[in-house]
């Protein structure tokens, strides 16, 4: 009998700690298979953040490195720099990356360090039970938000595809989300060019998908992903920011 | 003849060192300006960061990829690494860092200090650690120390600090360079390079069980200990027949040397002693001490190595001190003065029990 549909060769058989709902899991998944599909899992070096995705290690079967909280992108770029055929990819939550960890990530795509960023953006700080991150959105409520951002207090949301696709250095920039099965196919398709940008050494390269967190948003996993439609998707458009010609 | 802070550089390169992050702060400019220089030649890599921070987390991705990487900045820079150094501390990562020391606290001056001391020998981060501390006296011995600080850092995976001061970063001196380290580095197994050919490796900090997390830090108490054994070095001068120790280290250890000379002249019984290590502190010496009356601590701080030097002679002694800070570096005719000063009370009560 053939198989047709299995686990990623490069997921281990464990079970996840992530939240009934939450999108992590189908994230893994795809770099899992587009991963196995590139066929360079033996060269392939993840990088864990701080948050609710610092456990990636045990459920990659990839060498993996645990960096400081937003430091991801520089300990890459240490990475990749002293083993350059090495395929190098960060895995980093909104807390990490676009709070703690902007220069990081910021210098590191103006650098076009050849290494693959996958942002999962859910406008929380996930770990420690739902504080407003940059990426919250005005008006949403959060445990350090109580009525809700107040963007005079604190600003409006950063929107980080947009904000490295307008620097020079960055390849391949995305946004994408995994609340439909279409979307998901479609965010396979980009995280897939982003490791081809790396690959062919074009350039730095990230994937922002657009994600929940039922937990602490309050909502049923259902619920979460209309949330997510109706309010995310309206600040975060999804598409291709940047594109190396040839990967276009 | 060679500038101190290229002399680093140059070491560094001797001994393998082929990754160097940097980022600017005066007085330590020249060995990153080197390294720019001289690393592409040899096939390495020199990547100017966007901060200290970052350029700590570099070290940290090169280090755990099984390279040679070091890192340099002066004080304020030095603070902005300490998160990296815990990390690589935990997560057994060998590497060099150099401190240029300079007056502080905050951003203080650019003038050579000691200050740091507190900072490099108690771990300087968070959590249980400790790292290998050298300071060094002469080009010469920044080149030597270099050299055997990558060593250091591979045989216990753990990072190395070098201090000195831009004193002796910018004072030129004729250095000697071995052709190669004494050692070859080491094989890494550990290193993340691609799981080909061999089950995984994770480079990790993360320990949420407190039993687990207790039995690594034991574990990693082992091997402090297996350095306070094995790693202490200190130089003594004129010390047998001494009645008055001084400790001094780097550049203060010089300017006690010049006013050593003077002292023994006059007919007293001084000598000194230069902690080559601050961690591990050479406190053997100060205890089987046979002549000694009295011990002088001199530092480039308001007393901070007088700590150790009280703790290894245990109230046998009495400890003085004299500090110089902020950038101030004292004279040997300031340390001459309080040198007889001492020598005189000695006398006093040598008399009075008469």
């Amino acid at each position: 009998m053939k198989q047709v549909f299995g686990r990623p060769r490069v997921l281990n058989d464990v079970v996840m700690h992530y939240c009934p709902g939450c999108h992590h899991g189908v994230i893994h998944r795809l770099i899992g298979e587009v991963v196995d599909e590139l066929g360079i899992a033996e060269r392939t070096i993840g990088i864990a953040p701080v948050g609710c995705s610092v456990l990636a290690y045990n459920y990659f079967n990839l060498d993996f490195v645990q960096a400081a909280h937003g430091r991801a992108p520089a300990v890459a770029t240490g990475i990749k720099r002293a083993l350059p055929d090495r395929v190098v990819f960060t895995y980093q939550g909104d807390g990490d990356l676009a709070a703690i960890g902007t220069a990081e990530v910021v210098h590191a795509a103006m650098r076009s360090e050849r290494i693959t960023v996958v942002f999962v953006n859910n406008a929380v700080f996930g770990m420690t039970s739902g504080q407003m991150a940059p990426t919250t959105l005005v008006g949403q409520k959060t445990t350090t938000t109580p009525w809700g951002r107040d963007a005079r207090v604190h600003g409006h949301p950063l929107r980080v595809a947009e904000m490295l696709a307008a620097l020079y250095g960055p390849a391949y920039i995305a946004r994408v989300s995994v609340h439909t099965p279409a979307q998901v196919m479609k965010a396979k398709k980009c995280l897939e060019k982003a490791f081809r940008t790396q690959l062919e050494d074009r350039g730095f390269s990230m994937v922002e998908f657009v994600s929940n967190c039922p937990t602490n948003w309050g909502l049923s996993p259902l619920d979460s992903v209309r949330w997510l439609e109706e309010n995310m998707l309206k600040y975060y458009p999804l598409g291709e920011f940047k594109l190396p010609e040839e990967v276009a | 003849m060679m500038k101190g802070n290229e002399a680093i550089g140059e070491a560094a390169i001797v001994a393998g060192c082929r990754c160097f992050f940097g980022y600017p702060i005066t007085p330590q400019n020249e060995l990153p300006e080197y390294m720019a220089r001289r690393l592409p030649e040899v096939g390495g890599v020199f990547v100017q960061a966007e901060s200290e921070v970052a350029a700590i987390n570099m070290v940290y991705g090169a280090a755990a990829a099984g390279a040679r990487a070091m890192t340099s900045s002066s004080s304020p820079g030095v603070s902005l690494k300490q998160e990296g150094i815990s990390y690589l501390s935990a997560c057994e990562l060998p590497c060099v860092v150099v401190n240029m020391v300079r007056g502080g606290p905050g951003l203080g001056g650019i003038q050579p200090a000691q200050s740091d001391y507190f900072q490099a020998t108690r771990g300087g981060g968070h959590g249980d650690y400790r790292t290998l501390v050298y300071g060094a006296a002469s080009v010469q011995e920044l080149v030597d120390l270099t050299i055997e600080a990558f060593d250091a850092a591979d045989r216990y995976r753990n990072p190395v600090l070098l201090l000195a001061d831009g004193i002796l970063g910018q004072m030129m001196e004729p250095a000697v360079f071995p052709d190669s380290p004494p050692l070859p580095p080491p094989a890494k197994p550990w290193a993340v390079t691609g799981a080909s050919g061999r089950p995984r490796n994770l480079i990790n900090s993360l320990i949420l069980q407190p039993d687990m997390l207790e039995a690594h830090n034991w574990r990693l108490m082992e091997k402090f200990r297996q350095i306070e054994e094995r790693e202490v070095r200190w130089e003594e001068d004129q010390l047998d027949d001494a009645e008055l120790v001084v400790v001094a280290y780097g550049t203060t250890a010089r300017v006690v040397r010049a006013a050593l000379g003077a002292a023994r002249r006059e007919g007293l019984k001084v000598g000194l002693l230069r902690p080559i290590t601050l961690w591990p502190f050479p406190a053997q010496p100060l205890r089987r001490l046979k002549r000694a009356r009295a011990v002088l601590t001199v530092e480039m701080s308001t007393g901070q190595m007088v700590e150790d030097v009280r703790l290894a002679v245990e109230g046998r002694l009495p400890v003085q001190f004299y500090g110089r800070t902020g950038g101030v570096v004292p004279t040997p005719r300031e340390v001459l003065a309080r040198i007889k000063e001492i020598a005189g009370e000695l006398a006093q009560e040598a008399g009075g029990r008469k």
